[in-house]
C-alpha cells in the first residue's frame, strides 16, 4: 500500500475498513463497570463518616416521630388524672398502686407536664411536626423554585429581567416579619376557607396552623431556590446536548424538564436538604413565640416555651425538646453539607 | 457609584412600599377588625370605635389615609394601650433593644474574627477542630435554646448573673452573650473559610517572599481581605439579632422593642404590629443599603452593576 498518502486526499484507505484482530478488540472492553451519577454520589457520601453519622440520626428521629407514637400507649393529648407534673421515670400514687397489684405500667420516661401528658410522646409528635414542617415546606419551595427559576432562565432577556427583579424584590423584604405578620393574619382567612368551601375542607384535618406555615414560607422562601436553579439553567443551556434537542425538535418544557433540570438535579438535592432545617428552625421560632402550630397540638419550638415557666424545678421539660430540635438541624446541616460534597462540588463554598 | 446608589435607594424605596402595602392588606383581612377580643363590645361602641379610627370608610379610602399618615411618618395610636402613639412607644423601647443589639454586633464581630483567622491558622488541628466543632454546634442550636440553657446555668443554677430586666450592666451580660451566640458561630466560620482562601493566594507569598514579618503578612495583607466577607454578612445579622432580640427580649424580660413586639402579636394590637413592622422593615433595608454601598466603597474589585 502507499504510504505516502496525501493528506488532502479524500481517497479512502481500505484498511479502515478490516474487521478487527483479538487484540484490538480486547483494548475497547470495558474493565470496570460503567458508574453511574447516583452510584458515584453515594459511593462518595458513604465516605464522609459525619454526614452517614447525620443520616443514621435522621432516621432513627424519624422512626420515632412517625412510627413509634401509632403504638405508643400514651397520646399526646391525653390528660393522666393524678400523674402531674412527674419528673424522669417517675410514677403517680396510683400507678404504683397498679404496680403492686401486678398490672404493667408502662413508664413516663421523661416524666409528665403540669397537665399530665406524658412527655416523651409530646416530644415524638413535636418532632414529627417539625419535621413535616422541613420537609413539606422544602418541597413546595423547591417545586416552586425551580420551576419559576429554570423558565426565568431558559427564556433569558427581558422575560428573566422582569421576573429576577420580582425576585430581587421579595429577596430584600425582611422575611422574618413578613412571616410573623402573615401568620398572625393568614388564619382567618383560612379558618374560613376551610369552614365555607367544601374542597376546602382538608385544611381543618391537617390543621389551620401546620397549613398557614406551609403557605408562609413557600410565599418567601422559593426566591433563594430560584436565583440557584437559574444560575444552573443559565450555565446549562449552553451545552451541547441542548442545542441538539432544539434541533430534534424538542419542546421548551421538555427541554426544561428533561435536560436542564435533570441535569442540575445535584443542586436542587443538596439545596432542598439545607432548605429542611432552615424551616424548622424558623417554624420553632414562629412556635416559641406563640404563632406556630395550634394547641394541643405540640411542636418543639412551643414545648420549650412552655417549659420556661417552671425551669428551675423542670429543667428537663426545656433540654429534652431543646436537645432533639438541635440534634434535627445539625444532622440536616451536616447531611446537607455531606451530599453538596458528593454530589455538587462545584457549589463548595 | 452614584449611579448604583440611586439605583439602590429606589428599589428600597420601592421594597419598603411593598412591605406597608401588604402589612396594611394583611391586617385587613383579620375579620371583625382590631377590636374583636373576647368581650365583644356592644354595637353601638363597635361604631363609634370604628367612627373613631376612621374604619367605617372605604378599603380605598382608609388605604389612602394610611399612607398618607406613613409619610408623615405618624404610625398611628396603640388599641390596647389606651391612647399611646406607636411613634412613642418605639421611641422609649427602641433604644433600649438598639444598645443590646449593637452590643452583641460588637462582641460577634471581637470574638468571630480572631477565632476564625486564628482556626484557619491552625488548620487541621485540635484548636481548629475545637472552633469548627463549636460554631458548627452553635449554627444548628436555635437562640430560644441558647438564651434559655444560659439563662439556666448561670441564673437560675450557678446564681452568678442575674436573669430579669436591665438595672444594672451585670444585667447585660447574658442577653447579649445569647444574641451574640449564633452571629458568633457565624462569623468565625466565614472567617476561617477565607482566611484559607487568602493564605493561598499568589500575594500572600509575594508578601513574604520580599521579606516582610509573619506579623505583617498577616495583619496587612491576610485579614484584610479576609475581613470582606464578613462585611457582606453585616446585613443578615443586623436581621438575625433582630429576630433574635424578640426572643432573647421574651426570655430576659427586657423593655425592649423586640418584647414590646411579640407582646403586641398576643395582643393582637393590630396597629401596634403593623408600627412595629413597618419601623423594622424600613431599619433593616437601609441598614442593608448602607452595607451594600459600604461593600462596594472597601471592595473596589466588585463589579458596580
Amino acid at each position: 500500500m502507499d504510504n505516502k498518502k496525501n493528506p488532502l486526499s479524500f481517497h479512502l484507505d481500505v484498511s479502515d475498513f478490516l474487521p478487527a484482530d483479538e487484540r484490538e478488540k480486547q483494548s475497547m472492553v470495558v474493565m470496570r463497570e460503567s458508574v453511574s451519577f447516583w452510584k458515584d454520589g453515594f459511593r462518595r457520601l458513604r465516605k464522609n463518616k459525619l454526614a452517614m453519622a447525620s443520616l443514621v440520626v435522621i432516621i432513627i428521629i424519624m422512626i420515632s416521630a412517625f412510627i413509634v407514637p401509632s403504638f405508643y400507649p400514651y397520646s399526646y393529648e391525653q390528660q393522666i388524672r393524678g400523674s402531674e407534673n412527674l419528673g424522669i421515670m417517675e410514677y403517680s400514687d396510683a400507678e404504683i398502686e397498679r404496680i403492686k397489684s401486678g398490672e404493667e405500667v408502662f413508664p413516663h420516661i421523661l416524666g409528665t407536664d403540669s397537665l399530665g401528658r406524658d412527655l416523651m410522646i409530646r416530644i415524638m409528635v413535636g418532632s414529627k411536626i417539625s419535621l413535616l414542617v422541613g420537609i413539606v415546606a422544602s418541597a413546595i419551595i423547591l417545586v416552586i423554585g425551580s420551576a419559576y427559576g429554570s423558565i426565568a432562565g431558559y427564556f433569558g432577556g427581558k422575560v428573566d429581567m422582569i421576573m429576577m427583579r420580582a425576585v430581587d424584590i421579595i429577596y430584600t423584604v425582611p422575611d422574618i416579619l413578613i412571616i410573623i405578620l402573615l401568620s398572625v393574619t393568614l388564619k382567618f382567612p383560612l379558618k374560613e376557607l376551610a369552614d365555607n368551601v367544601k374542597a376546602f375542607a382538608w385544611i381543618n384535618t391537617v390543621g389551620i396552623g401546620l397549613i398557614s406555615i406551609f403557605v408562609v414560607f413557600s410565599l418567601l422562601y422559593w426566591v433563594g431556590m430560584a436565583r440557584i436553579v437559574r444560575g444552573q439553567v443559565l450555565m446549562l443551556k449552553e451545552q451541547e446536548y441542548v442545542v441538539a434537542a432544539k434541533a430534534l425538535g424538542a419542546s421548551d418544557s421538555r427541554i426544561i424538564k428533561k435536560h436542564l433540570l435533570t441535569n442540575s438535579i445535584g443542586t436542587l438535592i443538596v439545596t432542598t436538604t439545607l432548605q429542611i432545617p432552615s424551616s424548622i428552625f424558623t417554624e420553632s421560632f414562629l412556635s416559641f413565640l406563640g404563632l406556630g402550630v395550634s394547641a394541643p397540638m405540640p411542636s418543639l419550638g412551643s414545648l420549650a416555651s412552655q417549659a420556661i415557666g417552671g425551669i428551675s424545678s423542670y429543667p428537663h421539660r426545656l433540654m429534652a425538646p431543646a436537645i432533639v430540635i438541635s440534634l434535627i438541624i445539625l444532622s440536616f446541616n451536616l447531611l446537607g453539607d455531606g451530599l453538596r460534597d458528593a454530589f455538587d462540588p462545584r457549589l463548595k463554598n | 457609584m452614584s449611579g448604583y446608589i440611586i439605583k439602590r435607594v429606589i428599589s428600597a424605596i420601592v421594597t419598603l412600599f411593598l412591605v406597608a402595602t401588604l402589612t396594611f392588606f394583611l391586617m385587613y383581612l383579620v375579620p371583625g377588625g382590631p377590636f374583636l377580643s373576647e368581650k365583644a363590645p356592644s354595637q353601638q361602641t363597635l361604631k363609634a370605635l370604628e367612627e373613631k379610627y376612621g374604619l367605617d370608610q372605604p378599603i380605598g379610602v382608609q388605604y389612602l389615609n394610611y399612607m398618607k399618615r406613613l409619610i408623615r411618618g405618624d404610625l398611628g395610636t396603640s388599641l390596647k394601650m389606651r391612647g399611646q402613639e406607636v411613634n412613642d412607644i418605639i421611641k422609649t423601647r427602641f433604644p433600649v433593644s438598639a444598645k443590646i443589639g449593637l452590643m452583641a454586633v460588637i462582641l460577634a464581630i471581637c470574638v468571630g474574627i480572631p477565632l476564625g483567622s486564628v482556626a484557619a491558622l491552625n488548620r487541621g488541628n485540635w484548636f481548629d477542630r475545637l472552633i469548627m466543632f463549636l460554631s458548627t454546634l452553635g449554627i444548628a442550636i436555635p437562640g430560644f435554646v441558647v438564651a434559655t440553657v444560659l439563662m439556666f446555668f448561670f441564673g437560675v443554677r450557678l446564681r452568678i448573673l442575674p436573669t430579669f430586666g436591665l438595672t444594672s450592666p451585670l444585667h447585660y451580660i447574658l442577653p447579649v452573650a445569647a444574641l451574640a451566640f449564633y452571629p458568633t458561630a457565624y462569623i468565625s466560620r466565614l472567617m476561617r473559610s477565607s482566611m484559607l482562601d487568602v493564605l493561598g493566594q499568589d500575594y500572600m507569598r509575594t508578601a513574604r517572599a520580599k521579606g516582610l514579618s509573619q506579623f505583617k503578612a498577616l495583619f496587612k495583607h491576610a485579614l484584610r481581605n479576609a475581613v470582606l466577607p464578613v462585611v457582606t454578612y453585616l446585613g443578615p445579622m443586623l436581621a438575625g439579632i433582630l429576630t433574635g432580640s424578640f426572643v432573647v427580649e421574651k426570655i430576659f424580660t427586657i423593655p425592649g422593642l423586640g418584647s414590646q413586639f411579640v407582646g403586641s402579636i398576643t395582643d393582637r394590637d393590630y396597629p401596634l404590629i403593623m408600627g412595629t413592622t413597618i419601623f423594622l422593615a424600613f431599619l433593616l433595608i437601609t441598614m442593608n443599603v448602607i452595607v451594600d454601598i459600604a461593600y462596594k466603597i472597601i471592595d473596589p474589585r466588585i463589579k458596580l452593576k
